[in-house]
């Protein structure tokens, strides 16, 4: 989902920018909010951070497509962190992809931080809230967080390319060709994002669930 | 017992790729190439150069070599603070 350097034209590369600038805004704010409040918090995101940053840049071959694409790490992010925080660590994870290993572009920051950011992390979290809610089971509400998670961002980054490249072409018809596109490589991938959120949730339930209701609270209640 | 089961791993894993890639015709390009320098190249919106080119010989190798070490360090640094080992926690 990293849209290269120069691909958006400049209103929608601004656009996105001022889309994804208050939720960074937040982020931030929440960080030094939350800081001060929970010792656990920063080093969480740290972990969390450089997990997402590892994730997000690994290609991983899909055969049934013949291609090759990379989890987001997001869904679980917001579970752990909270969708504000995982804002932050994203816009830092693809800050250093976009300089140091031209993956994504610095002009289309705000597109790629929109769609995994912002779009990745809320699905994500707000999936997981939800089933978790209806139906008291947390691996089925990790599953699903961590695979709608990965599929939100490739929807939100299909709309972003359709809305800045359709031309003459009708929208809509441009926003199906290009999310068609990428279903062969993520619906598998959505699949394995869904088992490593449930892999990780288990992980932390078994060695220190305490962490679990002190960084995200009510949401693992 | 340890050393059996990682040695039969790397074994399997190296014969599964060896298999694959010979019998495999695609070329594993990237979604962000195949898909969406793909449909930008036919708007007319090629990719421009990135700021910092990292196209040149084995830098890629370096670069993401680095980066995994450094997410790679960064991420257990946090790990053993959180997650001590289970005598010491």
């Amino acid at each position: 989902m990293h849209i290269s350097e120069g691909i958006l034209p400049a209103r929608w590369a601004i656009m996105w920018f001022a889309v994804s600038a208050p939720f960074l805004f937040l982020g931030l704010r929440e960080l030094q909010f939350k800081g001060q409040q929970n010792l656990n918090i920063k080093p969480m995101v740290g972990l969390v951070g450089a997990a997402v940053f590892i994730i997000s840049c690994m290609p991983i071959p899909v055969p049934t497509a013949g291609s090759c694409s990379h989890p987001c790490g997001t869904g679980i992010a917001a579970i752990f962190i909270g969708p504000l925080l995982t804002v932050v660590v994203t816009s830092v994870a693809l800050v250093l992809q976009a300089l140091f290993l031209a993956h994504g572009g610095l002009t289309t920051l705000g597109a790629d931080l929109a769609s995994m950011g912002v779009a990745g992390a809320f699905a994500g979290f707000g999936v997981f809230i939800l089933v978790r809610r209806l139906t008291g089971r947390w691996w089925i509400a990790a599953f699903l967080a961590g695979l709608l998670s990965d599929w939100a961002t490739y929807t939100v980054t299909s709309l972003q390319l359709a809305a800045a490249l359709h031309g003459s072409a009708s929208f809509g018809k441009f926003f199906l060709t290009v999310l068609l596109a990428f279903v062969p490589t993520q619906v598998p991938l959505g699949i394995v994002e869904g088992f490593l959120c449930v892999g990780a949730y288990r992980f932390i339930l078994t060695r220190r669930p305490e962490l679990l209701q002190t960084l995200a609270g009510q949401v693992h209640l | 017992m340890r050393i059996a089961l990682i040695g039969g791993l790397i074994v399997s894993l190296a014969l599964g790729m060896y298999v694959g890639l010979r019998i495999s015709e695609s070329k594993w390009t990237g979604v962000d190439e195949s898909v969406i320098e793909k449909f930008a190249a036919e708007a007319n919106r090629p990719p421009q150069e990135p700021l910092i080119n990292i196209e040149r010989g084995d830098l890629p190798l370096l670069l993401f070599l680095l980066a995994g070490a450094a997410g790679g360090f960064t991420a257990g640094y946090y790990f053993r603070g959180l997650f001590p080992p289970k005598d010491k926690g």
